[in-house]
Parts: structure tokens; sequence; C-alpha cells
């Protein structure tokens, strides 16, 4: 291979310097699996779904630089299996009951799940306690479907310039905390229409009165696999951006 | 200086003069909330709204990290909170029945703050004590060889509301224990003395004798440290710092601890000289939160330096030679010792592993290049700087040059430290300190790997057992499930949670073991482990995350007995507990008998 090129499961992906394996895959129409990628964003790095097998060692494909001549393997089943292990650890360790969640449809993690052939959560569950702040006028925050991926985070800090949310504790009993005194998500800044309400790849934060505007049955993946439509829908979700 | 934490009514005058000390610089949060916490015995939530408003940085950064470090508390933990240190040694040491003892007596449960406020009492990771435990830890001040008698005299002190500056010295007498030294701990060290030899040589000579000595890393990586040196040298930036990483958090080490108390103007002088070589104005120490009764005398051993303008400006008369040294102590997160997550505590955030690279000797504190070095790397670079490296390459091996410390601890007649040339077996480590019946040596901490007796012949070197320096033995009455059981909870303490595979997967591995210990496990739960072990290894973040599964891996196939006999006939055993699922009612009820529990025979 030469030039500014990659090869991707034997296909020879192109990339800009300075792009990750993520960011190059991406632009050439490549699904790699990942929950708290992206492409607003800098890379992160934790959720690992996107881990891929580069030059023979594993890495996280979000924060991996793409490199000429790389070999890159990613849709294996031996990387598969990991990915569906981590996204089974995502279910147990938070409360995700998909039938009636609001996210459903147009959820990541469910969709990831589906992508993956997860046919159960194969972990024994946690059940944690979480707690659910229904204190904003016009966003829900549940922390039972928080995967920690830390985009409103991000968001908040990056775009907003408000800095509403961030994570507290460590290991598993990492959460997301809100910047208030009170730790209401209604005494902070935020506003419905910032962009750190719509990031959330999961149900953990919904915009009240919205949530079941688009039916069950007609929603992004109701539609097509995550393969297909891609990962970054606004809002309630309505297409790939 | 050593106080007992009292209620504080008023933050105001709390904060203030903290704030006041540090400059209200946000990169001090941790040493703020240390210092917080020292005065008012928690961080409450006022003082973190007010901390954030000085700061001029979000309350939700504060919170995350007031909540990150275990020795932070968000709640008063009563006037006294007494730690045990939680490491298998403590354990085999007694530390779960002097924990009762200690419970009883105070009418306390574990965990719970007793109804008059004076005292709380729970566990905390390996304090770094392990040749003269069970440890404790009270009010951050660590308490060695706990026994019935010391504890009765410190229940007596407790009641009588003495403040811990009036406890009698004795109790807090931690010893060196130095069983052998060697090139390292037996010879008389001239402060200043290499220093002289580094600027009569100059800079790049000392680089060069530095790469002779081929001396690599003590933390256990084992990277070449004029290689580490020379690229922080090479690196563009601003400013250049050195960094001591004396975060010794890996269980069963604790060798940094007796060269902090000894030798300190040995390792100080080895960060001076690395300062000269990359051209450093600035050092830091990481002194892990256990290691708070140093900070003092270590504090004392840097003014005396500067007295002697071994520190400070011109150094002993050089122009231009400037650095100093200032020490950051941790609060409680063995995570700090990998590299990258110390230089994010030092920077006051959370400490979490970069994504790298690049790494620190290219972008390390505050974005600068930084040499990250173990507390042994710099008292060896000293000791290079003053007698050359070829002198120190023609010790040990030829990969592995030099001495090792060695912590040892456990089934001994004589623990302690013992130095050794790189190459020595284990064999001949367990004849030394009198071993009776080794079954094990949990080699360089959790982390390391566990070998077993078939093994004694191996070497303690880079190209067979590297270590960092945990020497713990296990004699063969000891249970190696329950050593394994024991690092499988430390783990899952101490994840930081920020990658998927370790957040859950170190606690899943904890439940799993648990399971078995309770009698519940099968053949399924073995495989379980083996594929969580795998994700583990493969996918997660940092070193934490690839090695947290090792002591299991291990043990499983060294000491296969140790499960076998623990596991049910079955194929397949569900994880719900159901007498376990009668704990609660079994508290209310204050009962522990034989009808309360389901599947005993009364």
């Amino acid at each position: 291979m030469s030039g500014n090129a990659i090869s991707i499961d034997g296909v020879a992906v192109a990339f800009e310097p300075g792009q990750t394996i993520m960011q190059a895959a991406e632009a050439a129409g490549v699904y790699i699996p990942h929950l708290c990628h992206h492409p607003e964003f800098a890379p992160h790095g934790s959720c690992k779904l996107c881990t891929v097998k580069v030059n023979g060692r594993n890495g996280a494909s979000c924060t991996v630089g793409a490199q000429p001549g790389m070999v890159v393997e990613n849709n294996t089943a031996e990387l598969n299996d990991g990915r569906r292990a981590l996204t089974q650890m995502l279910f147990v360790e938070g409360n995700h009951f998909c039938p009636f969640c609001e996210r459903s449809g147009n959820c990541q993690l469910q969709a990831v799940a589906y992508f993956l052939n997860m046919t159960s959560p194969h972990f024994e569950h946690f059940y944690p306690p979480r707690e659910v702040d229904a204190s904003h006028p016009e966003v829900l925050l549940d922390r039972n479907r928080c995967i920690l991926c830390e985009l409103c985070v991000r968001a908040s800090r990056e775009v907003d310039g408000k800095n509403v949310f961030g994570i507290a504790g460590r290991g598993i009993q990492a959460r997301l905390v809100v910047n208030s005194h009170s730790g209401r998500l209604g005494d902070t800044g935020l506003a419905a229409t910032d962009k750190a309400v719509q990031v959330c790849p999961v149900g953990a934060i919904i915009r009240k009165g919205t949530a079941f505007r688009v039916p069950v049955g007609k929603r992004l993946y109701d539609q097509a696999p995550i393969s297909e439509v891609g990962t970054h829908v606004t809002g309630q979700g309505h297409g790939k951006t | 200086m050593i106080q007992t934490c009292s209620a504080v009514d008023n933050p105001d005058s709390v904060l203030k003069p903290i704030l006041a000390r540090h400059g209200a610089n946000p990169t001090r949060l941790v040493q703020i909330l240390r210092e917080v916490q020292e005065r008012a015995g928690h961080v409450s939530d006022d003082a973190v709204t007010a901390l954030a408003a000085a700061l001029g940085i979000p309350r939700v950064r504060v919170e995350g990290v007031a909540s990150f470090y275990s020795f932070f508390r968000r709640e008063s933990h009563g006037a006294y909170e007494i730690l045990l240190s939680d490491n298998i040694t403590d354990h085999m040491q007694g530390k779960k029945e002097l924990m009762q003892y200690l419970c009883e007596k105070l009418w306390i449960e574990p965990g719970k703050v007793s109804e008059d406020g004076l005292v709380s009492v729970w566990n905390t990771s390996d304090t770094g004590i392990c040749d003269q435990g069970p440890a404790a830890l009270v009010n951050g001040y660590a308490v060695p060889a706990l026994s019935r008698n010391r504890i009765d005299l410190m229940v007596e002190l407790m009641r009588a509301k003495k403040s811990l500056a009036d406890w009698p010295p004795m109790l807090f007498e931690v010893r060196d224990n130095i069983r052998k030294p060697g090139v390292l701990l037996g010879q008389p060290f001239e402060p200043g003395s290499a220093l002289e030899t580094v600027i009569a040589r100059g800079a790049s000579a000392t680089l060069k004798e530095m790469e002779r000595s081929k001396l690599r890393g003590r933390g256990g990586a084992g990277f070449p440290t004029a290689v580490k040196w020379a690229s922080c040298s090479r690196a563009a930036g601003k400013t250049r710092y050195v960094v001591c990483n004396a975060d010794e958090g890996e269980p069963g080490t604790f060798k940094d601890r007796v060269l902090l108390t000894s030798y300190a103007d040995l390792v100080f002088e080895g960060m001076t000289v690395c300062a000269r070589v990359i051209g450093a104005a600035k050092g830091l120490v990481y002194l892990r939160g256990e290691y708070r009764y140093l900070l003092e005398r270590l504090e004392a051993a840097l003014e005396a330096r500067r007295r002697a303008n071994l520190l400070g400006s011109n150094i002993l008369g050089e122009k231009g030679f400037d650095f100093d040294i200032e020490i950051h102590l941790g609060a409680g997160a063995y995570i700090c010792g990998e590299e990258s997550a110390l230089i994010e505590s030092l920077e006051g955030k959370r400490g979490q592993p970069r994504n790298r690279p690049p790494y620190p000797d290219t972008h390390g504190y505050l974005g600068e290049p930084t040499a990250v070095d173990n507390v042994e790397t710099f008292a060896c670079s000293a000791l290079i700087a003053k007698h050359g490296g070829d002198w120190f390459a023609g010790i040990g091996t030829a990969e592995s040059s030099g001495t090792k410390l060695l912590s040892v601890s456990g089934d001994v007649k004589r623990p302690g430290i013992y130095e050794y040339p790189f190459g020595v077996t284990v064999r001949e480590v367990l004849r030394d300190c009198g071993a009776a019946s080794p079954q094990a040596v949990q080699i360089s901490g959790p982390s390391g790997s566990c070998i077993s007796w078939k093994e004694f012949d191996r070497r303690i070197a880079f190209e067979d057992l590297p270590t960092a320096g945990a020497f713990m033995v296990f004699s063969r009455e000891r249970d190696m499930f329950e050593v394994a059981r024991n690092f499988s909870h430390f783990f899952a303490h101490e994840s930081c949670g920020f990658c998927t595979p370790c957040r859950v997967g170190t606690t899943l591995l904890r439940k799993t073991m648990d399971k078995i210990h309770a009698g519940h496990g099968s053949a399924y739960d073995m495989d379980e482990m083996r594929h969580l072990s795998r994700i583990l290894k493969t996918m997660s973040h940092c070193g934490l995350g690839h090695t947290a599964a090792n002591p299991v891996v291990d043990t499983m196939a060294k000491f296969p007995d140790a499960y076998e006999r623990k596991l049910k006939e079955l194929a397949f055993e569900p994880s719900f507990d159901l007498d376990g699922a009668l704990d609660t009612a079994r508290r209310i009820t204050g009962r522990d008998d034989p009808w309360a529990h389901i599947g005993e025979e009364p």
C-alpha cells in the first residue's frame, strides 16, 4: 500500500494526515462500532467498543492516529465477541429496560447490541440504585440509562460553554453529576436547545414532551441497522448527520 | 501538626488561608482539598461550592475531584477516622480479628460513624507497611503493628478525646527494617557529591554516563532512563519538569517509603541530576497520601538542601543551574501510580490516565516535557552521576544493570527491605528472609505475577521476572484462592471507572470470586473468569485493567486445587444467593444463628 492509506479488513482506506482510524473509516463509510465517539468532539476513548487490531495489537480506533500502511482488523469474530461483552457490561451495570424506554429505536446502545447479535445480558445484573432527576422543566435526566460516555459533559463544556455536566465518583461508583449546589438539573443553566441535550446516545438525557412524537417502529434503527444509518442522531433522532 | 479533626462551623475561616496559600490556583485543587479535609474533617457541599467560586472553575469539576480520591470525605467520618489496611499481608497478620476487636470495643459497626460522632472504622487499600502490619491510618497518619494492646491504648486515647499530637509517638513509629543493604542502601552519601561531579562533567556527558549505566526504570516497566531523559531534553517546550513518582500504591511494596524516610537526599539529588540533564527548573514529588506522616520531614530535608545551595538558584555556585522541588500529596488512588494519571492529579484533576501517545516526555505536566521516574530510579541516578555509568553497569545482569530493592513481606521470619544485584533467584531471597515452607511468591504485587514453588529458581531481572519491588511470600498453609480474591477486591476498588472493560470487568471479577468463596461457584464461573480476563487484558485503557486479572489467571493455572475444592459439582450455579438475600433481615433482627440461614442444618 502506498501514500496516505490504511487497510481495514483488507480494503484500502485513504486518510488525511492527522486523522484517527475512526475518522478515516467514517469518511470511507466503513462502520466501526462505537458509543463515546462523536465526529464533532475530540477523541475520548472510554467505551472501548471501537477497539480494533492495529498491526496485530489492540487499540481504540477513535484515539489511534492513522499511519501509512497500517493494517487494521475491524469486523472480525474475535473483536465483535469482545465488543459484545463490553455492550453487555454496559447493560448490566445500569438499568436498561428497552421496552419502556423513550429512546428505544433511537438508542445507540440498543442498536449496537442488535448489530453485535447480543441476545442476552449474559452477566449478572447489578441493579444499581440510580437517581432520576425531573427537576428541569424541559429535560429529564435518568441516570439509570447513563453509560458514562461523557458526550454531554464535552458538549456542555465545549459547545454550550456551560459545564452543566461532570463525572463524580470512581470505578463502578462513577456517576453523572450536574453543576448546581443542590445537585438538581433544574438549578443549572441547562437549556433544552443545548448541544448537551442532543448528543446523548442513550435515553439518559431526554427532552420532555417529545419522547413519542415518532412512534416506536418508525424510528431510526427500526428502519435499518446502525452499521448502515450511522450513529449521530440529534435530539430524538431523525437521521444521519 | 497532627490534629484531631473537628467540625468547623465557618467554612470561610477554613478555606481562606488555604486558598491564599495556594494562590487560588485550580491546578492545586487536590492539595487544597486535602488541606480542607485535614482541617475540617471532611469536604462539605458548602466547601465544594465555595471552592469552585474562589478557583473560578465549575462546581462539577471540584465535585468530580473531591469524589474521586478515597481519602476525601463528603460527610464527617467522626473526630477519629480509623482505616485499616486491607492487603492480604495485613489479613495474614490478623487484620480481620483486630478490626472486629476494635469495633466491639468501640461499639460500632464497620463503615459507620459512632452515634456520638466520635469515631469510625473502615478499610483502606494497602498502606505500604506490609512488613509491620496490620497497619492503620488514624486521621491519615500511619499506625503500624496493630495488636490488642495497641488497640486498647488507642481506644483509651480516643475516649479521652486526646488530640493525635498528644498520642504517644511510639504508636506512629514505622521502622525501616533494612535487612540486606547493597550499593544503594549500604554506603554513606554526602549530599551534593553527585552534583559536584555533574557540574564538572557537564549535562551531556552526564547523559552519556546514564546511557552507559543501562539504568532501567524501577517502577516495574523497565524503560531505559537515559532514553526518557534524552527525549525529554530534546522535546520542544516553554519549560521542563522533573516528576518523582512516590505513589508506591502497589500492594506489597514499601521500599520507596524507606528510601524517602532515610535516603531522601539521595532521591532529591537524583532529581536534581535529572534537572541538570534535561534542563528543568522545577521538580515535583508525588507522595502517596498514605505517607502523609513523611511530609514534614521531607520538607525539612528540602529546606536543608536549599540552605546548602543544593536547591534554589545557581546551585553550588553554577550560574544558571536553578532548580527547586515541591511535594504534592496524593489522596488515596492507586491509579495515580500510572504516570499520566499522576500528572492529571498533579494538575488538580481526577486521576484518570490520558490517551497516549503523546507521552509525558514530550507532553507531561501542564503539557510541557516531563521526566517521570520512580523514587528508586532517582536514587540510582544520583549514584550513577557520582560513580559513573560503567560502575553501575558492572552490577547485575546483561539486560538489568544495578541492584533492586525488594520489599519482602508475608510468611517470612525477617520481613523488610533486601537489596540484591539483579539476577538473584527467588530461592536465594526466600532463604535470606527465612521463609519456612513457601508455596508461592507474588512478585511485583497483584499487577505482577504469582509464581509457585516449582519456579523458585527463576531470577529477579527484566529478562525473567521484572518487578517494581513487591515480594509477598505465602506458606503452604495459605489458601491461594483467598489471596487472589483479596487482589480482585483491590482492583475493583481502585479502577478509575473511565473505560468500560475495567470499570465493569473488575467488579464482575470480584463478584465471581465472592460467589466462589461463598460456595456457589461452578466450572462455568471458571470459564467466565477466563473470558473476563481476556477482555480486561486486551480492551482496557491502561495498565490497571490490563493486569487486573493477573492474580486470578495465575492462581487458576498454578493452584487449581485452591479453586476446585470450593466449586460445586454442578456445571452452573445461579448468581442469586438465597441466603445472602436474608442478610439485611438478619442485620435488622441482630440474628446470625443457624435458624436465620437457609441451607444450613441447624
